[in-house]
């Protein structure tokens, strides 16, 4: 009887499995979730439901995404529960953060890697930007760089925490360079950090190019420098590292985008690689983003996966030294 | 007088329907233990995608306002404390609520919390550009001396002896620890996944002050059935609001700690309430009455909290820079219909900008309409016998636990630290010196740290620490609060046996 019993669950099990493998030509039945590793309202769940909301039309996904938050310890909360306990039934998405979550698995303590997890799209691209108060004597990068090689460890500036985009555009600046400054991380995030910059508690900072347009249009301070490798078309004058002498490259741009647990079927990736860019490229979509003042930077599962080697490996780099 | 110009916008028909919403849905999310109102706002904003600017943001600010105060019905009625803010409300408002005086204290607390917002409110009005200053001053030598001020609150805050008020607030110092450190990358006391997170406020409050409630409700439901049923007396408005008014000092303690602390980012919203519940007990007469249900108590705190809420969004509207999570949230709100807070804002969008503020003025009072009229009816939850009062709240517990993060290990840490909690609270601990410590332990590590950093970068820790005359007055005040502690200890002598500890609870439950 019990065998009878066993029997019968297996062959159920197959036939569920079976139908499922082949039943991807309905996929998706139901509504799916997008985890997010951040607090409601911060900018990655902020752009995650601005990007999604077309998801329910017909000539997208034909079901609608609710945003799930899991936020805590930078996001290592979220990402840690999205590679060990997310189901890999195409139901259950994740926002990915780069270069956060690889450089929190170089640092370790973390359940997760690159490996972890298999890309879909990419969405954003908020680069980071050097921006000092509206007051400073600075006026460009190199009156930051002498003034740190007079005072070596004497220059203060202010970041959104360790790990994370701003962590490593202060690494890659101090590299190239070759002077010592005091990275100062900040406990609330990157608002906390450019509050510091525009109070003059500290001499400068590293924060987004989206919250530094802002402050910038506020008047509140002056932006010196764009981590990437080309002008950004929200801030078309001011020029990036490179321009002004310093080979740093795009490692620290905050790239966002969409992804799935590792052991997701093949076929659920290919169906949503193939539509979900072009939800993001949705009119609507678009000029909701440009209106928050949130960069866009569409790419397709084969360019992101690039993308997350290539980081991957200048990260390697970076943080070994640390 | 710009504002006056805007007021009529309110009164169209749409935005007036969607200030109703607002105002109501605001209260009843308030009023659900675990939605604190960071998570109401955040939960309208996909509703304000399709809306214009204007009624997005009065359906926002609506929201804002009343899930503040709503937070008060479950602190009274169930002593959850819906959210930091109100903490202190529990302390005489559950008490009064035991005397069967949950109507009267529900009537208060909206009375505070109606003078307190459109104070609040008037403030962020006339005085912005003062304000901004202000909200700038405090850099991370000044953010630790406030929190440093805080923890000598900890001693004096509804404990029945000032040595084991430090002990909890000890006890809560360290579950502050637990988690990445954000600023050193460091890992501490990860015994378990659940705390990867570190140790979330809410689910902390909720299970610190319900569960060894719930606890006690089960063990008392069956040897008394009926005979602990309360009656609820019925309480006129007309009496509330003379009550209000003249306990002038209470108000106006609350009204200016809250809009003073309010206004400073990251901090204030958390610690304003019971810092002037505490200011309040200090300076009143009736200081031994602070605990037992004393209506004093109550309207300091729900003023203080109200009042909070203008001056949290003066960075955001003036600097562009979001003070408190809940004006994170907002900001979202704004950004998504393309305008950016910041000087500019009341010139090229006054049409909104106004009209927001205005609504939240007149918020503050539909929201004291609608919470007085709820109040009679609310007060009737104290009739519910214990064993299904128990249950009741522990399944909001649970629920409101999860929903804050969506994670079951929230939930366990509710439960752990409540389970560990009701043990305490037998021996003559109390759970608000606790939940402050937890709530001012990241504060004070936090800016310390950064401070350090920028001190042995630059000036050094001696001059950055000491320097200036904000550092001196908020060491004075430090000082100050100290010696009075300790003056009043040896001037009274308050022993604690283990009798007076459980006559204590006895009396509480």
């Amino acid at each position: 009887m019990k065998k009878w019993i066993a029997g019968a669950a297996l062959a159920l099990a197959a036939m569920t499995g079976t139908a499922f493998a082949d039943g991807h030509g309905d996929y998706p039945e139901r509504p799916i979730m997008l985890m997010v590793s951040y607090g409601a309202g911060g900018a990655t769940d902020f752009q995650a439901r601005i990007v999604t909301m077309t998801a329910g039309n017909e000539d997208a996904l034909g079901m609608p995404m609710a945003i799930v938050n899991k936020p805590g310890a930078g996001g290592r909360v979220g990402w840690n529960w999205f590679a060990t306990q997310a189901e890999a039934d195409g139901y259950t998405l994740g926002a990915y953060n780069i270069p956060h979550f690889i450089a929190q698995s170089i640092e370790g303590g973390v359940d997760y890697s690159a490996d972890s997890f298999e890309p879909i799209a990419n969405w954003g691209a908020d680069p980071a930007v050097f921006v000092v108060g509206a007051d400073s004597a600075f006026n460009s990068m190199d009156d930051v760089v002498n003034f740190a090689k007079e005072n070596p460890g004497g220059l203060t500036f202010s970041g959104a925490g360790l790990f994370v985009g701003h962590h490593i555009a202060a690494l890659q600046l101090e590299k190239a360079a070759g002077v010592k400054m005091a990275y100062i991380p900040n406990n609330a995030g990157g608002a906390g950090a450019m509050r510091a910059v525009i109070s003059g508690e500290v001499m400068g900072g590293v924060n987004n190019l989206s919250d530094a347009y802002r402050a910038q249009a506020a008047g509140n301070v002056k932006i010196l420098g764009v981590f990437d490798l080309e002008r950004n078309s929200f801030l078309p004058d001011v020029p990036t590292l490179i321009e002004q002498g310093y080979d740093i490259d795009n490692a620290s741009v905050n790239f966002r985008g969409v992804m799935v647990p590792k052991g997701t079927p093949q076929a659920v990736i290919d169906h949503l690689a193939a539509t979900v860019p072009a939800m993001f490229e949705n009119g609507r979509v678009q000029s909701r983003m440009e209106a928050g003042g949130s960069p866009m930077h569409v790419m397709n599962r084969d360019e992101v996966l690039e993308m997350w080697a290539a980081r991957q490996a200048t990260l390697e780099e970076l943080l070994a030294g640390l | 007088m710009e504002f006056l110009f805007y007021m009529g916008d309110v009164f169209t028909p749409m935005n007036f329907g969607l200030l109703l919403l607002g105002t109501i849905g605001g209260l009843i999310l308030g009023a659900t233990p675990g939605l604190s109102p960071t998570m109401a706002v955040a939960l309208l904003i996909p509703f304000t995608f399709k809306l214009e600017p204007q009624q997005g943001l009065i359906l926002l600010g609506a929201a804002y306002t009343s899930t503040v105060a709503g937070g008060a019905v479950s602190a009274i009625l169930l002593k959850i404390p819906g959210a930091p803010a109100n903490i202190a409300t529990t302390l005489d408002g559950h008490a009064m609520a035991q005397k069967g005086e949950g109507a009267k204290a529900l009537q208060l607390s909206f009375i505070a919390s109606a003078v307190g917002g459109v104070f609040g409110v008037l403030l962020l009005i006339f005085l912005t550009p003062i304000l901004a200053q202000w909200a700038l001053a405090f850099g991370p030598s000044h953010l630790f001396w406030l929190a440093i001020l805080g923890v000598t609150v900890i001693g004096t805050l509804d404990s029945s002896s000032v040595v084991k008020g430090l002990l909890s607030g000890c006890i809560g110092l360290w579950l502050a620890t637990i988690g990445f450190d954000d600023i050193m990358g460091a890992q501490r006391f990860i015994f378990h996944p659940s705390v990867a997170g570190g140790i979330n406020v809410i689910p902390a409050l909720i299970g610190l002050f319900a569960i060894p409630q719930v606890i006690t409700m089960f063990t008392k439901g069956r040897s008394s059935d009926d005979a602990e049923i309360i009656s609820v007396k019925r309480h006129p408005i007309r009496k509330a609001m003379a009550e209000v008014f003249s306990r002038k000092r209470a108000l106006s303690i609350g009204t200016a700690v809250g809009s003073i602390i309010g206004l400073i980012p990251g901090v204030g919203g958390q610690i304003a309430g019971l810092v002037a519940y505490d200011q309040s007990r200090k300076f009143s007469p009736d200081k031994d009455k602070f605990g037992t249900g004393h209506s004093e108590g109550v309207i300091a705190a729900e003023s203080a909290n109200n009042a909070m809420v203008g001056p949290s969004l003066v960075p955001l509207l003036t600097l562009s820079i979001p003070g408190s999570p809940t004006a994170a949230v907002l900001l979202g709100g704004l950004l998504i219909h393309g305008i950016f807070p910041g000087p500019d804002l009341f010139m090229n969008y006054p049409q909104v900008a106004w009209t927001f503020i205005d609504s939240m003025l007149i918020g503050q009072i539909l929201m004291c309409v609608f919470g007085l009229y709820i109040a009679g009816l609310a007060a009737n939850v104290a009739r519910i016998p214990h064993g299904v009062m128990a249950a009741l709240v522990l399944g909001l517990a649970v629920f409101g636990s999860y929903s804050v993060q969506n994670s079951m290990g929230d939930v366990y840490v509710m439960a752990t630290l409540g389970l560990a909690m009701y043990f305490l609270e037998r021996f003559g601990f109390s759970a608000a010196p606790l939940v402050l410590g937890l709530i001012l332990g990241p504060i004070a590590e936090a800016n310390f740290i950064q401070g350090s950093m920028i001190a042995n970068a630059t000036v050094g820790m001696g001059s950055y620490f000491f320097t200036g005359w904000l550092n001196w007055l908020l060491i004075v005040i430090v000082i100050a609060s100290v010696s009075y502690s300790v003056w009043m200890e040896i001037a009274q002598r308050r022993y604690t046996t283990k009798d007076d500890a459980v006559a204590k609870e006895e009396a509480l439950s």
